[in-house]
Formats: structure tokens, sequence, C-alpha cells
């Protein structure tokens, strides 16, 4: 079985790597990229840890191809902070307690994004059925919701 | 060292391993690569009870691209007639559960394993494994299994004189439950089910194991503890726990599932065979069929009262599903359920029921809401039968300091009362409701109470002062959801630093003293107080070092904020020395400064938890949601409030998907049908509304800041305030859980 | 160890010549979200994996000059939702297809996916049985167009010929006073299978019902057009009455199993039940219109 080659930009960055056709974009990132922030907690679309940005639209990781990237803009959880700056979403998840265990995290995170770009000013019903895609276990989602509505109301606040 | 001037304890502080987990850098179980690393995978039982004849591998190790291949000829045997004991797991079982022996006991049921240099070969050669198999009748719910002629699993195991599924017993007795029953103006007498529940955790078990050419073996995974993992690994291989290095990877949530292990004796074995460090791990649908679950539970409660509410008799016959092997929580409900209330008589029965499913793990509070479920719901069908307010009820009947608990000791301060009280006079619980809001919608209101034990037991810690000034603590536990936080503000409260100037690492088997489980709602109780001691007695060696750099003795030195300060006599007399003053003159001064400290802990009073939550019911479709939730507890002390929250909201929210969705589903062969996240259905964001918890902080006078466990009470009174509510709604009760949908609906087509 | 072979044509001839070329061991790639999860689970072993994406006819939407809207079968449903007229048009279908799963899940999965793959519970379904939609289908043998309720066969199997390929789902142009609603029964809130959908879509003049498509799904091996409910909806002002014979017709269409998602008597209620909900609802908008 070859592999084949694959040109794609990860993060910003250009990237090329090799992969077996039948490889999932998850098993790529967290084999030979090493890009290991995104989590695989079901392989079949239903928790959201591997959540991903293509063309800066949320998918599963683990439900394309790694071979579709060719040509697209992958976003990761590694590429969320600017260097040593976290984005408000990340920074407001700590100082609101809005993870435990942190295995949902980077998906839940990247889910939170996706989400406020495409409405920045969501109601609390709004968040819960944007991330209704990504299983926590641990908080039972109350403080995720409220740091998600929080730093809505922060980016909102810093952007007018 | 504890009011509400702290200015640590009780902060939200940012947690030290926060930005790691907010940038994907933390390294959870299946996160880590090893050079040279092959892949393990497991062959697992299509037979969901079968007698193993024979296994042939050849086929298997003949394939290119194999390593090396193991059985159960690889991992140590401990016979069926002699118990041995780690913690309370019993060796019998567990080298039985981790690779099947003389059968095969439940659908994916490991029976043999292979490494190789891909995932996908590994499989491969999984599938070239031949056994021989004697297809055995199956037996998978607990009414079945305690049938007269049901299939017996365990052919060695006999209850009452004959072989049995019933693996064990445990009984709890108070008074004359007889003559209890006899002076009862009313007595309700109902039998509920509960389906097993996974315990969910988002992150599958992995591990990654290297053994080295010495004999010395790495194992990297995540788990509620690496001294359980190097112990059980340590029994399961032969190897001596001092050549097994278990490194603690983040967990990604364990909820009681993780104190047991699976995977590493297969991959140590498999390592030891192949000469090349092995990664294995799960997928999701393994998970799901062959780890956990919490079992299901079959309970009859009988309940005697007085017309005024007093409670004169209680009686519980409590069913645990241990899955294929034996072993289920029953010290949960026979001790939990009625512990909370001052009963003169009372009798209270486990049973511990064999069947073809996995075998179960601890769950939060293992086998208490079972339990909680029957007996609170038939104290609000009681209070309902005499006009009584259900909180009343259960005010009336609270137990008190100095009442002898049902499970043994005396109590100390009991704070049930408490939590009782911030319900019944919260606003949610004096809201009024409307009950029929739409045609079709019904709305309902329930209460429920919960009591868990807590525990203490051994916890090690280092504080050091770095060359720097600053301060590095290690403890043996792995941090399940905020623990490293809580230390930190203790430790900085203690030493009087900025919290950040506190690192908290979590060590390994090799680096930090013994520590037991995370679980039974004992690391912050435990690891708090040994942190407390250790920075005690490094704050004395400040002290004393200040005191020789002044030339007085220690006794006259005070430490303050961060500092220590010439006191009495000499007062003003020298400048304040910092601790990074200190610390750089550490070594002129007699060395490093730090401490280890290693403890048996005591004094972890129980959990008390009431909750109140109202609910609405699409009628026609049978659908329950959840619309509004309040949980009180005590808490003891919030060391840092966000993440006791946490807890309760997080053990709220998995106690409403047992009470409502989540269900493991059996086909005809035995096999799990829905071994999936898509149909083993956790509550979603969606699902839920906001979790209002309410922390009672009454100190636990036996602990230096007074925490008292907060993990697995939360989870205890869900499933009947939901069953209560519902009733409320619906004028039925349900003494079925999951409330599904199609459940719910056949039950309003009864009456029609 | 399967040798599995990726191709990503640029022309819908290339795409077909190499389905065809496989005789059986291919399967089309559009969003993937059911593919790679029965790749995983072993249940397909594709030789060949199609990606259909790069062609343009496959994801584009297009309004006619005649009011019809096309909906390349790749299109995901994100990118239909971005739409400035779909939706209005097509509440229903488009809340149907939005309902396929997660908003990670809505990034990829396509209403041509959902009707190959040949799940009776496929959302999209019975919204576009109501819609009246024709699917354009390209093989060997040429183009042709057939009913959307043509398509499938049975629990995972479709009336596609050998090498076809769903190309596009063409809606029919709205008259005035139109209006289409989709309802499923789910456990949780989201991320469930359906239970039972139930699409419908309705023409109403002065408060007369004058045509009327009824599309149930997750009730029968297939999804099924229940004309009886139509029937019963057409001519009337959707009174208690002609709602309770349509749900009478609807329960009546029923030919459910018992299995980890529902029982039969559960999905028979049930199909009633939406079936008056989705009408009310699919009423409000036609009155709107």
């Amino acid at each position: 079985m070859s592999k084949l080659h694959v040109s794609t930009t990860i993060n910003g960055e250009p990237v090329e790597f090799l992969c077996d056709p039948s490889a999932s974009m998850l098993d790529a990132l967290r084999g030979p990229l090493g890009l290991t922030g995104t989590k695989e907690g079901c392989g079949t679309g239903d928790c959201g840890a591997c959540s991903i940005t293509v063309d800066g639209r949320l998918v599963c990781a683990c439900l394309m191809l790694a071979v579709e990237a060719e040509g697209h803009e992958i976003g990761t959880i590694e590429g969320m902070a600017q260097g040593d700056e976290l984005h408000p979403l990340q920074r407001k998840f700590l100082e609101m307690a809005a993870l435990q265990c942190g295995i949902c995290t980077p998906g839940v995170l990247m889910a939170s994004r996706a989400l406020l770009e495409k409405n920045p000013d969501p109601t609390e019903e709004e968040v819960r059925f944007g991330l209704a895609g990504n299983l926590c276990r641990c908080t039972g989602y109350d403080k995720i919701v409220r740091a998600v509505l929080e730093t809505a109301a922060e980016m909102r606040e810093a952007a007018r | 060292m504890n009011d509400m001037t702290n200015k640590w304890i009780g902060a939200r502080t940012i947690r030290p391993d926060g930005a790691d987990k907010v940038t994907g850098r933390a390294q959870y179980s299946a996160d880590t690569t090893m050079p040279g690393m092959i892949w393990g995978k497991l062959l697992r039982s299509p037979h969901a009870h079968a007698r193993i004849r024979s296994i042939d591998t050849s086929k298997a190790e003949a394939l290119p691209g194999v390593k090396a291949v193991v059985t159960q000829k690889d991992i140590v045997e401990f016979a069926l007639d002699k118990s041995v004991m780690l913690g309370i797991q019993d060796m019998r079982w567990m080298c039985r559960n981790v690779m099947a022996r003389e059968k095969a006991l439940f659908h994916g049921h490991p029976i043999a394993a292979v490494a190789a240099i891909s995932e996908e070969v590994a499989a491969h050669a999984c599938s070239l494994i031949e056994v021989d198999y004697e297809v055995l009748p199956h037996v998978i719910e607990i009414e079945d299994a305690i049938k007269p002629d049901a299939p017996i699993l365990h052919e060695w195991n006999q209850f009452e004189g004959k072989p049995s599924n019933i693996a064990g017993t445990m009984v709890l007795k108070a008074g004359d439950i007889e003559k209890g029953f006899a002076e009862a103006d009313i007595v309700v007498e109902r039998t509920f089910t509960t389906r097993p529940v996974h315990q969910g955790y988002i992150e599958p078990h992995a591990c990654t194991v290297s053994y080295a050419a010495d004999g010395r073996v790495t194992i990297w995974s995540s788990s509620q503890g690496q001294f359980m993992v190097r112990a059980m690994t340590s029994l399961l291989t032969g190897i001596p726990q001092s050549n097994i290095r278990a490194i603690p990877a983040e967990i990604g949530g364990g909820f009681g599932a993780k104190t047991i292990i699976y995977l590493e004796p297969v991959a140590v074995m498999l390592s030891k065979k192949s000469g090349r460090p092995v990664k294995m791990v799960m997928t999701r649908e393994e998970v799901q069929r062959a780890t956990g679950p919490a079992p299901g539970s079959l309970s009859t409660v009988k309940i005697g009262a007085k017309k005024d509410g007093t409670i004169v008799a209680a009686q519980g016959t409590f069913y645990l599903q241990a899955g294929g092997l034996p072993g289920s929580p029953l010290r949960g409900p026979v001790g939990c359920s009625f512990a909370a209330y001052a009963i003169p008589n009372v009798l209270s029965v486990g049973y511990d029921v064999v069947s073809n499913r996995s075998k179960v793990a601890a769950y939060r509070a293992p086998g208490a809401p079972h339990g909680a479920f029957a007996a609170e719901c038939v104290i609000d069908e009681i209070a309902q039968a005499l006009g009584l307010d259900p909180l009343d009820m259960r005010l009336k009947n609270s137990a008190k300091a100095g009442d002898k608990a049902i499970y043994g000791p005396t109590f100390g301060a009991v704070t049930f009362k408490e939590t009782i009280e911030a319900i019944k006079h919260h606003p949610h619980y004096r809201a009024p409701l409307d009950k029929a809001p739409r045609p079709g919608v019904k709305r309902g209101r329930g209460v429920a109470s919960g009591f868990w034990y807590n525990a203490g037991g051994e916890s090690s810690v280092q504080v050091n002062i770095t060359e720097d000034g600053n301060v590095v603590v290690t403890t043996g536990h792995p941090d399940v959801g905020g623990s490293r936080a809580s230390i930190a503000n203790v430790v900085a409260e203690l030493i009087g630093v900025d919290h950040a100037r506190v690192n908290v690492m979590i060590g390994d088997t090799q680096t930090i003293g013994f520590s037991n489980l995370t679980g039974g709602s004992r690391v912050t109780f435990a690891s708090a107080m040994v942190a407390t001691a250790a920075t005690e007695k490094v704050i004395g060696q400040l002290k004393e070092r200040a005191a020789k750099i002044w030339g007085i003795e220690a006794e006259a030195v005070k430490w303050e904020d961060g500092m220590a300060l010439p006191a009495g006599d000499n007062a003003g007399k020298f400048p304040p020395l910092s601790l990074k003053e200190l610390a750089a003159k550490a070594n002129e001064m007699g060395g490093p400064i730090g401490n280890q400290t290693q403890l048996n802990t005591t004094g972890a009073d129980p959990g008390y938890a009431t909750h109140c939550v109202d609910v609405e019911v699409d009628v026609d479709l049978g659908i329950v949601r959840v619309l509004r939730y309040t949980a009180a507890q005590d808490v003891g002390r919030a060391l840092h409030p966000g993440y006791v929250e946490g807890q309760i909201q997080g053990g709220v929210v998995q106690g409403i998907g047992w009470a409502l969705s989540e269900e493991y589903l059996y086909d005809a062969k035995g096999r799990v049908d829905n071994a999936s996240f898509l149909d083993y259905r956790m509550p979603v964001c969606s699902d839920v509304p906001m979790i209002e918890p309410i922390m009672i902080e009454i100190p636990n006078p036996k602990h230096p800041q007074g925490v008292r466990g907060v993990g697995e009470a939360p989870i205890v009174p869900p499933l009947a305030a939901i069953a209560n509510a519902v009733h409320d709604a619906l004028g039925k009760r349900f003494y079925a859980l999951p409330m599904s949908p199609p459940r719910v609906s056949a039950r309003m087509d009864e009456a029609n | 160890m399967t040798d599995i072979r990726y191709v990503a044509p640029s022309t819908l001839e290339e795409a077909v010549g190499a389905f065809a070329a496989a005789s059986g061991a291919a399967r089309i790639l559009a969003g993937g979200t059911d593919l790679l999860v029965q790749m995983r689970n072993g249940v397909v072993k594709p030789g060949t994996i199609i990606d259909i994406k790069k062609i343009a006819e496959m994801t584009a939407i297009e309004e006619l000059p005649d009011g019809r809207i096309r909906i390349g079968a790749a299109v995901p449903g994100v990118v239909l939702a971005e739409h400035p007229r779909f939706g209005k048009a097509w509440p229903g279908v488009l809340e149907a297809i939005n309902l396929i799963g997660s908003k990670q899940v809505q990034g990829r999965a396509s209403p041509g996916g959902n009707l190959c793959n040949g799940s009776p519970a496929g959302d999209s379904v019975p919204a576009m049985i109501a819609a009246g939609a024709v699917v354009t289908v390209q093989g060997p043998g040429g183009r042709r167009e057939m009913p959307v309720e043509a398509v499938p066969a049975g629990p995972g199997r479709t009336n596609l010929a050998p090498g076809e390929i769903v190309v596009a789902f063409t809606l029919p142009a709205r008259p005035k006073g139109s209006g289409d609603a989709y309802l499923r029964m789910i456990p949780r809130t989201e991320m469930d299978i359906a239970v039972v959908g139930c699409g419908v879509s309705l023409t109403m003049a002065g408060g007369v019902v004058t045509a009327a498509r009824v599309g149930l799904g997750a009730v029968a091996p297939t999804v099924l057009l229940v004309e009886d409910a139509a029937k019963a909806l057409i001519g009337s002002r959707l009174d208690d009455a002609a709602l309770e014979a349509a749900a009478a017709a609807c329960r009546a269409a029923c030919k459910p199993i018992n299995d980890k998602r529902g029982t039969i008597a559960y999905r028979i209620k049930v199909a009633g039940v939406l079936l008056k909900r989705t009408a009310a609802i699919a009423a409000a908008r036609a009155g709107g219109n």
C-alpha cells in the first residue's frame, strides 16, 4: 500500500505529510504531524473531542480523510493562542473553571470559537445547541456555557 | 488556618495545569510515543459465555510484522480458592478480567493480545488466532441470573449450599425490624430497577509501556492512581514494584472506573516478549463493551412511619450486578440508603450477582445512587400519603451527632439538616410552578437527599523551596478535576506567597511516596492534610534559618506573609527575611529547604446532599426534560470554589443521564447493542439547564482547613429527585430507570 | 491488508467511469460522515474511494429561472444554511438537513450522502420527499431523473443501478401560500438518530389545503411517502378531524421494528403525534408566505 503525499496548511503554516488513503485526518494529526492536542474520544463523530476547522468550518477530524486536507486550511487547538497570548476563550475557561479533566477542552474551545465567529452575541440556548456535538462528562456544561457567554460579552466590548 | 479572610484558600485561582490543558499541550494517556514503539491489540470474545477449550496463536505469530503474542499463560494466575486483595480488588478476579482463563464471561472479554508494527497488522493478526470455544447459555439480567435454573457462570461458587450466581452478601442491622414495622402507622414497600450505566469518561483507556533489557519497566498511562497501576501490574506480571515506574499521564476522566487496570499488564508482557515499547489504545467500542460500567440493580425498600412522619423501620434488599466476575459495590446501597436518618430498626441486605456482562467498576459513590433511588422515592411516597412536606419529613428524621451509624461508627457533627434547610429556604423550592403550562405539557418538582461515606487514607507529599525562593509541591495523586489548584491555594496561604509562586506537580511511583487512589472523595481532603503538615514543617525550617541568621532562638521568630519576622522581645530588631532571601542563603545555613510527609489520613466525615429539581414532560412523546436544578451540599471548606461547584454540577448531570437516558442494551446473543456514544446517550449540552450549586461551608473539625469530600455525594440524590418530580408532574410513580420516552409513553398509555 | 485507492476526479464522467470500473468495490465520498464510521467499524472495506467534491456540479446551489432550486448532492448542510434564499423557500428541508448530527457533522454531511446511505432514519429524506424533490442521477447509461422516494430500496440499499451517482436534488418552484416543516423524535435534544421523522409540505389558499405531501422516516425499511395522509389533509382547513385522519394514515403506514432506538408501539404512536405537530408548523409557514 503506497502512501499519498498531502500538501496543506495547518495553523497558518505550510505542511506536507504522507498518509494511507484510508487514514483519517485525526490519525494524521495525532500520528505523523504530532499534533496530539486534538483528542480521540470515539472515532465516530459523536463526541467532538477531535474538532478542528477546515477553511474556517468546524468538522470532526475523525470523519475526514487525511488526504482531503490537500489544498485546504486546517486549524487545530495548537493554533488557537497567539504565541504566549491565550485566546479570550482559553483565558476565560481558566478563569471560570470551565474544565475539569480537560480531555474535551480542545474540542470545546474549537467549537466555541467557531460559534462566536458566526454569532458574536449568542443566547444561552444557542451556545447549548452550538456545543451539542461536544460531550463533556465532568462539568455538567454549566461553567462551559457561562464561559462562552462571558467571553462573547468581553469580545463584543473589546470590538466596540 | 481557615477563615473567610484567607487570601488564597477559597479563591478562584488559575489552575497550575491550566495553560497546558487549554492549548492542547497536556499529555494524556494516548499522547505518548516512544522510539521503536509497536502497537498492541486485544482479541476479544465474540461470545457472552463460553468455555475456552484451546487457543492456537501460530498463524498470528507467523504473520509478518507481528512481534509478540500474549495469552492467559503469560499473566500470573491467582487460584480460585484463595483471595489476594489489593485494596478492594481481588486478584483472583482481576487476573481473569485482564485475560480470560477458563471461560469467556462476556462478549468482549480479552482472550489474547498481539503486538505488531502497526495497529492494522496487530488487528489482522488477532483475526488469525484460532480459539476453540464451547459456547454456553448466557444470562444477562439479575432477575434471570438468580432463578434456580439459570446458567451458572462459576461452578465453584456456592450460595446456600448450591451452585449459584450469587457471589456474595452483606447485611447491616439495627434494632428489631419486625417490631419496628408493627409500630408503624403506614408501611410502604416498593421494588425498583436501575440499568447499568457507564462512567462515560471521554478518554479511552490507553497505555505505553517499555520493558527494558534489565527488566525495568516504565508505564505511561492515565489512571486514578499510579500506585494502583504499579501494584496491580506487579501482581499480574510478577515483576517487583521497585522495577515498575508508573508515570501518571493526565487523566481524561475516570469517575471511579480508572481505579482498576485493563491494558497495562498485557502491554508489559507484550513489551517483554517483543523487546520493544508497546502502545495500546482502546476504541470507544471496546471501552463501552468491556470496561466499567456501574451495576444495574434490583432493589426492594420497605419503610414504616408514624402518622407524624417519624420513621420507625426501614428494610432494604439490594441485588447488584457484578458482571462476569464477583465484586459489586454492596456497601453503597446497604450502608448509605438509610444512613442519614435516625431509624431505630433497620435491616439492609445486599446480594452480589454475577452475569455475562463486563465486570463492573466503581462509579462515583459506588452503589449509593441505586439505594437512594429506592429509599428516597419511598420516603417521598410516605410523605405524600401523610400529607407532609417531603423536606420536613426528612428534617424530622435526620440523624444527629452521637447517633450510631448503621455501618458502625458514631456520628460526629451531622450536617444533613443544613442541606435540607438550604433547599427548603431557597427561592427554587418556594417558587410557584405552573404545572400545566401548555396543552400536552406537564411540569413537576421533586426533592431527594443523599449520603456518602467519604474517605481518608494514605497520601504523600513533598514541599520544596526552590533556590530562587518559590515553591514546588509534589503529590502522589492524579488530578481529575482541579486538585492541583486546591493544593496550590492551601500552600500559598500557609507560606504567604502568591499562588502563582506555588507549582503543584504529580509525582510518579518512583519519585513520591505511596499515595492511594484518587477516588471516594478523598484526594482534596487527604492531600490538603498532608500538604499542610509538610508546609508547616517547611515553615519551621524557614524560621530556624532566620533565627540562625539573626542569632536568636527559633521560637522567637514568627512567619507572616511570606517572611520571617523577629517576634517577642526581638520584635523590630532585625529587618524581615523573605522567602527569597532565606532560599538564597539556604546552603550556607544548613542545606536545601523542603519536606516529605506521608500520612494515613483520618477524619473524613460523610457527605450530605439535598437536591431540588423541576421537570417538564411532553406527555404525547414521553420526553422528560430538566428545567431547573438546585443542589445543596455540605462541602466543609471549598479550597477552590470553582472546582467544588464543578464537582456538584458534573455529578448532577451524570445523575440526570442515569435517570433519563443512559442504559446498556443487549441483543439476544448477550452482546452490547449500544457500544457507542451515539446510542449510549449521555446528556449533551442542550439537554440540561444551568445547575445551581449551594455550597454549605461548615468546616470539618477534623481537617486543618475544614475540608469535607465533595465528588461523590452529588450523584446520589438525582435519580430519586427526578423520579419524584416526574411523579409530581404526571401523578405516576416510576420504579424503573431510565425514564426514557418509550417507557414514559407506555406508562401514560397504561391508564388510558 | 486491503489496498485502498483514493481518487478525486474533477468531472462527473471520470467519477462515473471510476465507479463503474470498480464494479461494486468502490464507495462515493461526499461528506464522509457515514462512510468513515463504516470503514472504521469494518462494515465496509472499499477498494476505491471516489471523492466527488471536486466536481463543480456536485457542490453547486443553483436557482433556476422557473423558480426551482437545484442542490448539488455533496453540498454540506452548513453551506446550504448560509445560502440567502434556500432556507426561506424550504425551511423544513433545511432544518432536516441540519438536524443531521452536530455542527461538526453539518460542516461535512450532505443530502446526497444522507439519501445514498440508505438509512430509513436519514433526517433529510422525509423532508425531501415531502418537498417533492427530484433526484438527478448519472451513470454509465447516461443521466436520468427519479423522484427522491424511489431511491431507497431498504436499509443500506438503493435502487441506483451499478455505477450510478446521485448528482443533484431539484426542488420544485414554490407557489404562494406554501410552507414545509420537518420534526423528528429523538430521546435527547441533539446527536441522536431519529426514532421517527416526519416531513410535511403544504400549499394553502384561503385557509384550505390545496396541495400536501407527507414523508415519514424510521418507521419502515425505507422512508415513506404517505399519500393517504396527504389526501386527508388536502381540501381541509387542518381541523382536528382532518389532522386525526392524516395521523391515522401515518400510523397505518408504519411497519416499524423494535430496536435499540424505539419500540414498534412507540414508533407508531409517535408517527401520528409528529404528523399533527409538523403539519401545524408547515401551515403556519404557508400562512406567512
